[in-house]
């Protein structure tokens, strides 16, 4: 197997300007992953975004990975990810960090270990995405401006693409209320 | 029409009111198409002068459910959806009809998801499923016209307490598939 190219130009950027923080690196086929700690999440972000040579102006999507059951051994338990678009400079980068829960993933209790720094105020158009990370793994996003449900509905009690909760859910779609003939 | 060179010429008709008022309404059944997903696309194509659905008085599709008297579920149906397709059924005035089109308004088709409501008559009331993912035109037209069968012949069926209950005909697919695996052939078929 081919090793991985670590020859992006964004990422001897990102360790000069932060040099005591450990980052890890990954490519397949040209794309390369940026992994970062999560404390530091947020200000690299914004660097990505700022510096004049990356000049990531565009945050084409955020998602969620859940890697229960995943057959290489990983950094935690999920994952967040950010896809970065440079217009100016043709590049892409891909920026990811890990999320370790520390309560059971079974409900919807709040697990103050599953929780960034939103990026709406770098890019505002993360705040749909953000929303669905958080409907769909539960992770949630500190200074998120509008933090609600979006594509399940509001009670939803759990959050479905966690690879724990089953397929056909838990009796969800069972469970509403009936109307009869004769109440028209 | 031609009816008029088969009457009298004073142009007089008995009958009962009863029939009368089963034949105005079967053939004036307005559809509201509560149409959320690829059958909603077939049921347009049914609208279309190829299929046409005028021929059965049918054409009309009113996007107002309470200008309508048949409510046709055409695609699948998620949880968070539920309660606007019962407010509109609930909105629609009697006498009105249901239509279950497709594998998954009447059963959940392949989508067996944690969102999905695996058959609206779980939660509504329903007179007619069609089968077919999507059904062909000719077999939704042939489930209005089971209801307008049933209108006509039987009136609005109750049951002993009075209520109007729900029809539950299942229509059967009307084509049949060729013989299969065929023969692969270059040119002339
Ligand atoms: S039955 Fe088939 S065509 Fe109809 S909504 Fe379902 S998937 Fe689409």
């Amino acid at each position: 197997m081919a090793q991985p190219m670590l020859d992006h130009p964004t990422l001897p950027r990102v360790k000069a300007a932060f040099s005591d923080v450990r980052f890890l690196a990954t490519e397949f086929r040209g794309q390369t992953t940026l992994v970062v700690p999560k404390d530091q999440l947020h200000q690299v972000l914004r660097f990505l975004r700022d510096d004049p040579e990356c000049d990531y102006n565009f945050l084409s999507d955020v998602t969620g990975v859940d890697y229960l059951g995943y057959p290489a051994k990983q950094p935690g338990r999920f994952a967040v990810v950010y896809l970065l678009v440079s217009h100016a400079r043709g590049r892409r980068l891909t920026v990811k960090t890990y999320l370790d829960p520390t309560i059971d993933t079974s409900g919807i209790d709040p697990d103050p270990a599953l929780e960034v720094d939103s990026a709406t105020d770098i890019w505002p158009g993360a705040e749909w995405r953000e929303r669905e990370v958080y409907d769909m793994f539960g992770i949630r996003f500190r200074n998120h401006p509008d933090l609600r449900r979006i594509l399940t509905w509001k009670d939803y009690p759990a959050h479905p693409l966690r690879k724990d909760y089953p397929l056909r859910g838990r009796g969800e779609r069972e469970t509403y209320r009936i109307v009869e003939r004769d109440q028209a | 029409m031609g009816i008029e060179t088969a009457l009298p010429a004073e142009g007089f008709l008995t009958t009962q009111l009863q029939r009368v008022i089963n034949w105005s309404r079967r053939s004036a059944v307005w559809p509201m198409p509560f149409a959320t997903a690829c059958c909603g696309i077939e049921l347009m194509a049914t609208a279309t002068s190829r299929f046409d659905l005028a021929r059965f008085g049918a054409e009309v599709f009113r996007f107002s459910p309470r200008q309508a008297d048949l409510l046709i579920v055409a695609g699948r149906v998620a949880v968070k959806m539920l309660p606007v397709l019962q407010r509109i059924y609930l909105q629609m005035t009697e006498p009105k009809w249901v239509i279950s089109m497709g594998a998954c308004a009447s059963t959940g088709g392949v989508f067996d998801t944690y969102a999905v409501v695996q058959g609206v008559d779980q939660f509504i009331p329903v007179d007619v499923y069609v089968p077919g993912c999507p059904p062909r035109p000719e077999q939704l037209i042939e489930g209005i016209m089971a209801i307008q069968r049933i209108i006509d012949r039987d009136n609005i069926p109750y049951d002993d307490q009075g209520k109007r209950i729900p029809l539950q005909i299942a229509i059967q697919p009307n084509y049949q598939p060729r013989r299969q695996p065929m023969e692969v052939s270059i040119g002339a078929t």
